[in-house]
Order: C-alpha cells, then sequence, then structure tokens
C-alpha cells in the first residue's frame, strides 16, 4: 500500500476506463516489494509523495509545481523540463521532479526489448511513471533528480542509441502518422521524412536558437491523424495531383451493399442500406462525381483531394500515383492572439529523398523568422504581422490563387517603391510647374 | 540509496560523449508483416469495434487490436505490455497519437487470444487495463496534457477530467453508433499543449483571477520589462510599491509591476515570464468546454472549436458537471447529426442557435467574442437568423 491516504484519488480507481491513479499505486507498490533488490536512485517514496502532492491539489484545486528552472545535460538547451514541488518538506520525494522527453521512435512503433530496457533505466534512476506519450509525441519520463540527468543521457546515447527530444525556443521533436507503414492512403513516406528531417536538425532541435518553440508535423494525407494543420508551425500534408483510380467491380460492390462503406465505420447503428448517391456523390464539396452508364465518374480537375470518397469507399478508390506533399505555415493554439490555422504556402512539392527542395523551403522561413520573429512569437504571428507575401518573398514562391480563401476586401496595397513607373521621388518644382498653390 | 554511475564522469564531461544521434530508426521496430507491405496496402477495414484489418498487394493482412490507455503508464505496465507483445505479436507493438496501444498481429485466428487476454486484465480498483475500442465512428482516447500532475501552469487537473469523461462515455469508445468519429481533447491551460482548439469537443482549464503581485519577490524572481511586454493585452506596467521589509519591519520601495485588473484576459503569459505573478485559485479556476472543431480536410474545412460553456467549477474528484455537459453533447449530436456529419458541421447546418437548444446548454454574454479582430467575425452580420 502506499504510505499516505488518498481518500479523493481513490474515488478515480472505479469505473472502468484504465485508472492513472492505478498506476502510480502500482509503480509504488513496486518499487517497495523491490526495495532491497533494487538500488532505486531517486527516494523509493516518489510515486507516494506524487499521490499525495496531487491529492493536495484535489483537495485545494490548486498546483503544487513550482515554475520551471534550468536544468539539463551538458551541451543540450533542451530535452529536460525542470519541475519543483512547492511543499518539499510535506513531499520530499518529490521535492525535485524533472520530466525527461525521449525523442520516440517514427510512428512510435516499438519491440518489446527495446521497451523493457527504457522500462529498466527509467525505474532505476526515475519515477517509473512515463506519458506514452507526450502531446508533441516524445517518450516522456516523469520525474528524476537533477544528479541523474547526466546518468541517464549516458545510458540512452551509450546503451539504448537514443537521444532526447526538444523542449525550450528550439525545434520540438518532429512527429508523424504511421503513413505508408499500415495505411493505403498515404501519399509520401511520412516516417521517412519526420526521421530524415529530425536526424537533419539535431542541433535546432537541442540548442534553442530560435524566437519560441517550432514544431513540424507529417501528416500522409488530409485525413489529418496527427493534427498536423492545428499544431504546427510547418504542417507537411501528403497529396496527389493526378486521377483517383477507381475500381468499378468494387464500386458496384459498394452499390449493391455487398462491402460496408466507410470500411465497417458505422457498425453499431442502422443506418439503412448504402446510398451511394446521397452518402457520396451528394457530399463530395466539389460535385465533381457522377454515375454514368452504371459506373462512376470523376472530374478530378475540379477535384480538391478531400479525401471523403476514398474514406467511404477504400476498397473502390485510390489515391493518385503523382503523389507528394503540401506544406501549409503557421498553425497554434490560442496564445497570445488567438488561434491560428496553418497557411498553404507549397501547394505540391515531391518528397523523395534526399528532401532538398523541402529543405530549402524550411530554412528560408527559419532564416526570416529568425531575423524579423520577436521574442516568444511564433512563426504564424510573424507572419500576421509582417504579412504573407514576406513569407512569398522571402522562399521565392510565386503568389497564386491557391494561396487564398479570397482575393483581399480592402484595397490598402503595399506597392514599392520599385513597382511604380519613375519610382517615388518626384520633384516639387516640377509638380508646382504644373499645379498653382 | 547508494549513488551508482553509469560511467558518465563529470569532471570529463566530453569524454566519451554521444550527442545528436537522434531516435532510433523506425525500421527496426517494424513488426515483419508491416515491414514486407510498406506502401502497399490496399484497403482497410473495421471487423468489429477496436480492431482493424488491413490488407495488402501482396494478399497479406495485418490485424490490429486497439485498446485504450491513461497516458500516464507505470513502467510496470509497460513491462506489462511487453509480455502480451511477446505473447501473441512476436514482441511487436505501437502506440498512437492518441495514447492508445496497439498490437499487430498477422492472421486472424490470433485475434480472439489476444482480445481475450486485454479484456481479462484490470487493475485491483476495478478499471480495465487495456479497454478493446476507439476506431471508426466513435469516441477514441482523449488526448491531454498533464495537468496538476506534472505542469505549473494548470487550471485543472488532466488526468483526472479524462477518467471521469471516459468512464461515463465509456460505451462510446467501445461501439460505434455516432454519425462520425467523435474527438474529444483535454489542455489543462491556455497555452494547449495538445490540438484542443481543433476538436469536436475540447475541456480546456481555465484561470479567471488576475495574478497575484509579489511584491516583495518580482524584483529579484523577474525582469520587468519581460513581464510587461509578456501580456497580449497591455494591461502590466512598471510600477513601485512601498512594502515591510519582512526582516526589519522597515518600509522600503521596491520596484514591481501595476495590473490593470479589467484589461486581464488570464492567459498566465506573464507568469510564464515572471514566477512572482501566480495565478492559480481554487475558486477562480475551472473549465471551458468547447465544441465544433475539427482537424480533417474531409468534406468541409478544418475548423476551430467554439465556446459553448464559458465556465463550469473544478468539481473534484469525479467532475460531475463536467461529465453531464459533455454527455449532453455527446447524445443531442448522437440524435440529430447525419452520416458522415462531424459536431461542427451538425451545428453549421442547424445554426449555432439549434445546436444551444439541442444540447440543453445556456447561451450567456461570455460566449460573445470580445477579443480583438477575431472577435468581429463571429458576429452575425446578416438577417438569416433562427427564432
Amino acid at each position: 500500500m502506499p504510505k499516505r491516504e488518498t481518500p479523493l484519488l481513490d474515488q478515480l480507481e472505479s469505473g472502468p476506463w484504465p485508472s492513472f491513479v492505478s498506476e502510480m499505486k502500482r509503480q509504488s507498490e513496486s518499487r517497495h516489494a523491490k526495495e532491497n533488490e533494487v538500488q532505486y536512485q531517486i527516494p523509493v517514496d516518489v510515486c507516494d509523495d506524487l499521490l499525495g502532492v496531487l491529492e493536495l491539489s484535489y483537495k485545494e484545486g490548486e498546483v503544487h509545481w513550482k515554475h520551471g528552472g534550468i536544468v539539463g545535460v551538458f551541451g543540450y538547451g533542451g530535452g529536460v523540463i525542470g519541475r519543483y514541488c512547492d511543499q518539499p518538506q510535506m513531499f520530499p520525494g518529490v521535492a525535485h521532479f524533472h520530466t525527461v522527453r525521449v525523442n520516440q521512435p517514427a510512428a512510435k512503433y516499438y519491440k518489446a526489448d527495446f521497451l523493457r530496457q527504457l522500462c529498466d533505466l527509467w525505474d532505476f534512476r526515475g519515477s517509473g511513471l512515463t506519458n506514452m506519450h507526450g502531446s508533441t509525441g516524445d517518450i516522456v519520463f516523469l520525474g528524476t533528480r537533477t544528479e541523474q540527468l547526466e546518468e541517464i543521457f549516458f545510458e540512452l546515447t551509450h546503451n539504448l542509441n537514443q537521444d532526447l527530444g526538444g523542449s525550450g525556443s528550439n525545434l520540438r521533436t518532429p512527429e508523424c502518422c504511421l503513413g505508408e507503414s499500415r495505411c493505403e492512403w498515404a501519399c509520401y513516406d511520412s516516417q521517412e521524412l519526420c526521421y530524415q528531417l529530425t536526424m537533419e536538425y539535431q542541433d535546432e532541435l537541442h540548442r534553442p536558437a530560435f524566437p519560441y518553440k517550432f514544431k513540424f508535423k507529417f501528416d500522409a494525407c488530409p485525413n489529418g491523424c496527427v493534427a498536423s494543420i492545428a499544431r504546427s508551425d510547418l504542417s507537411f500534408i501528403g497529396t496527389w495531383r493526378d486521377e483517383i483510380r477507381i475500381d468499378q467491380e468494387a464500386v458496384a460492390a459498394y452499390a449493391g451493399g455487398e462491402i460496408s462503406p466507410n470500411g465497417g465505420a458505422h457498425a453499431g447503428k442502422d443506418w439503412g442500406p448504402f446510398d451511394l448517391q446521397k452518402e457520396v456523390i451528394d457530399l463530395c464539396p466539389t460535385e465533381c462525381m457522377w454515375m454514368e452508364d452504371g459506373k462512376l465518374k470523376i472530374n478530378d480537375k475540379e477535384c480538391t483531394r478531400c479525401m471523403h470518397c476514398l474514406n467511404v469507399m477504400p476498397r473502390a478508390l485510390r489515391i493518385g500515383n503523382d503523389r507528394g506533399l503540401s506544406i501549409l505555415v503557421g498553425a497554434k493554439a490560442p496564445i497570445l492572439d488567438g488561434a491560428q490555422m496553418g497557411s498553404l504556402l507549397v501547394p505540391f512539392i515531391k518528397a523523395e529523398e534526399p528532401y532538398d527542395e523541402i529543405k530549402e523551403v524550411i530554412e528560408n522561413i527559419w532564416d526570416w523568422w529568425m531575423e524579423e520573429g520577436k521574442n516568444r512569437e511564433r512563426i504564424g504571428e510573424t507572419m500576421k504581422r509582417m504579412g504573407f507575401q514576406r513569407l512569398l518573398e522571402v522562399t521565392g514562391i510565386p503568389p497564386m490563387p491557391q494561396h487564398v480563401q479570397e482575393p483581399r476586401t480592402n484595397p490598402y496595397i503595399f506597392w514599392k517603391e520599385e513597382e511604380v513607373p519613375g519610382g517615388w521621388d518626384r520633384d516639387i518644382a516640377d509638380y508646382r510647374s504644373r499645379h498653382q498653390k | 540509496m547508494a549513488f551508482i554511475s553509469s560511467g558518465y564522469n563529470p569532471d570529463k564531461p566530453m569524454e566519451n560523449r554521444i550527442s545528436d544521434i537522434g531516435p532510433r530508426h523506425y525500421s527496426e521496430f517494424l513488426p515483419p508483416v508491416i515491414k514486407n507491405n510498406k506502401g502497399k496496402w490496399l484497403w482497410h477495414e473495421i471487423l468489429e469495434p477496436g480492431i482493424l484489418m488491413h490488407k495488402a498487394e501482396s494478399g497479406e493482412e495485418v490485424y490490429t487490436v486497439r485498446a485504450g490507455s491513461p497516458r500516464l503508464l507505470s513502467v510496470e505496465t509497460i513491462r506489462e505490455i511487453c509480455d502480451i507483445a511477446d505473447k501473441h505479436c512476436d514482441g511487436y507493438v505501437r502506440f498512437t497519437t492518441r495514447n492508445n496501444v496497439e498490437f499487430m498481429v498477422d492472421s486472424k485466428d490470433k485475434i480472439a487470444p489476444l482480445k481475450e487476454d486485454l479484456a481479462s486484465r484490470k487493475h485491483p480498483g476495478g478499471s480495465f487495463k487495456f479497454p478493446v475500442g476507439g476506431t471508426g465512428a466513435g469516441v477514441t482516447n482523449i488526448v491531454h496534457t498533464q495537468g496538476w500532475i506534472h505542469c505549473h501552469t494548470p487550471a485543472s487537473d488532466a488526468s483526472g477530467t479524462v477518467k471521469v469523461v471516459l468512464d461515463d462515455l465509456f460505451e462510446e469508445f467501445q461501439q460505434m453508433r455516432l454519425p462520425a468519429q467523435l474527438r474529444i481533447s483535454m489542455a489543462c491551460c491556455l497555452n494547449m499543449c495538445g490540438a484542443v482548439h481543433c476538436s469536436d469537443i475540447a475541456i480546456l482549464g481555465y484561470h479567471r483571477k488576475p495574478p497575484i503581485i509579489d511584491h516583495e519577490n518580482l524584483e529579484n524572481l523577474c525582469e520587468i520589462p519581460l513581464a510587461v511586454s509578456s501580456c497580449p493585452t497591455a494591461a502590466i506596467r512598471p510600477s513601485k510599491t512601498t512594502i515591510k521589509d519582512p526582516k526589519t519591519g522597515e518600509d522600503k520601495t521596491v520596484k514591481t509591476v501595476a495590473i490593470k485588473n479589467e484589461r486581464c484576459m488570464f492567459c498566465g503569459n506573464c507568469y510564464t515570464m515572471c514566477p512572482a505573478l501566480p495565478l492559480t485559485d481554487g475558486e477562480g479556476d475551472g473549465l471551458v468546454i468547447m465544441a465544433g472543431g475539427k482537424v480533417s480536410n474531409r468534406i468541409s474545412n478544418p475548423k476551430f472549436s467554439k465556446v459553448v460553456v464559458a465556465f463550469i467549477p473544478n468539481e473534484t474528484p469525479r467532475w460531475p458537471t463536467l461529465v453531464k455537459v459533455v454527455r449532453q453533447i455527446v447524445e443531442a449530436y448522437a440524435k440529430g447529426a447525419r452520416k458522415y456529419e462531424r459536431v461542427g458541421d451538425w451545428a453549421e447546418r442547424i445554426g449555432w442557435e439549434r445546436f444551444f437548444e439541442a444540447c440543453d446548454l445556456e447561451f450567456t454574454h461570455h460566449l460573445i467574442d470580445d477579443f480583438r479582430d477575431p472577435a468581429y467575425y463571429t458576429w452575425r452580420q446578416t438577417t438569416n437568423f433562427k427564432f
């Protein structure tokens, strides 16, 4: 049993959903049981004290963690988040309780032996509690003491061939969907691009030199399973620019009710027989589909690749063969000036190794942002303040209708001097020769 | 507790130092059936809630059993996951963006024993360790942040609010009876470490009291210009005040800041820049509910979530009002929306005035935007409204 009473938290052990309180208690019990066989490198009662401080927060409705603190490993400016309890006398086991972010393998696939190595390391040198995974995608080790940080880093790099993730004003750990590994809609290899860019920008990941955080996320299709369009400064979303491939026999099988729509996603309710006209053709946002002589036709030129028809009939429709990705810039949560969605910068780019074209876009954006961005300003806010046209200038991308939802509604155009014949300098005497005062 | 070194020598930190090696390459961890068919998948099917089948061009199939997790996992439970992976899946396992655990097998007959095994594992308190579900037109795991467990700015707990909502919506996790997928997310403060601002339903921790000014320590803990410039509404200005010196008892003048409270929208950015401006407060803090956002480009464009309930208090430990409100929205959506229609698309089709009726939510002045430009674009500029 944990050493503290936690009557409020105990109420979160019941109910069917997996209980995080039970997880904390499980680790507490394990540590007490193995106390004589494992020489734990941080206090053995760390989980008990974490339960204790959390119980206090549940009682008061107030947090008991202090503000940050600068800790880390030598040569890195990110990857570790300092955390101290503001009631260290009451909860000495969590007086220091730093987080370690570990860069996850792309799309979060694991082999048990590697996971066990991580577990052994974290059991021995930390609290034994983790997040699988943090919001940005890292493996999050929750809670250790300062003197363990270099030891953890040494073991990670020497024995586990594994590095830390990002924190602070740097490139945050890039994250991708599972892409080609297990999805028929992947328009590019999101895992490989994620991995290659993570490796290319290790310096930017570990040594904060940016105005604020910067996130890369990779969605292999417009369904957006890692939400890149909403939460990454640079969002890489797979797409194609040729025709959707149609298997007319399978279309007929869907229409005839032999295959259930949407991969069976609606099986829990009787929605009536599948109606191809109503559920696919009429819901197409561009109205570019129709039936002709019992065959499904698509005017691909008008298609915006929203994915609906492919999602509904995965066995009949497949993505095109001329594949690549779109790059969107500037998504962020509301802090400070309101939320921003990613804005389309590159409609189509091939995703082929060594990805030089993509790297050029990234580096041009970074150069500009590092020059013009204010402290704690995300790229989306810099874009908003300086204008989208500046982003086009620095990346050398020509303006096109794909860049806007609609053209501007105000005519306050910032003409540049070189765009106006004769420039801006004029002679007042010459003017007066034609216009009296 | 003797200190045991891994071999790191603090006197010579650069000796044998390995850095910037990045993560392990994912190809080391792909199950053979996945590796063999990478990029060559034809189609997929959800066999039953939580169980997927992907078919490859080669004719091979991979079956995935998806189970929920509380995100906060002990290494003991991760070891248990490894044991399950060893027993059923040749040691391979993966986690999803929404904190589910996925066990993959290469033939259909391996599913039943795996499913049975997962369903049999419970915590002593009664909760499932690995409930199977989270696919298709249902509710999947709620992505969330750290809350009171580990963050310094939260206005609520994250793990607890998620636990109580998913206890209540458990059958929606294990069924697929909704019009489309319904994504719920939780962020414990406005920083929003997850993408809750684009979720079908978002639970957001929120402060409602301006920062307390710790005059005695502010000058020592903070850069005053940084604190001033951190405020997006210019509510903070440099100031001086007289306090009693705690040591001598005499009056002394200190450099500090002053705050125009009525300008504060409680974002907490000043606290991040200046630890002498804490916001947390048992009465002030609580939750905001947002609804109608999405990230997918399917049918309609990605969209932001909208605030539909301005405040719910932190009713620990089981947040009954929060649970009730989320349930009301889910039920109204399940009843009112068309097949394939997401919460936001449904609300836009019927009109937000009907959304509040259908969900039995009160519309208050707090729901009319009054923050800068974004506010103007949300006011109604047409007579096409409903009574």
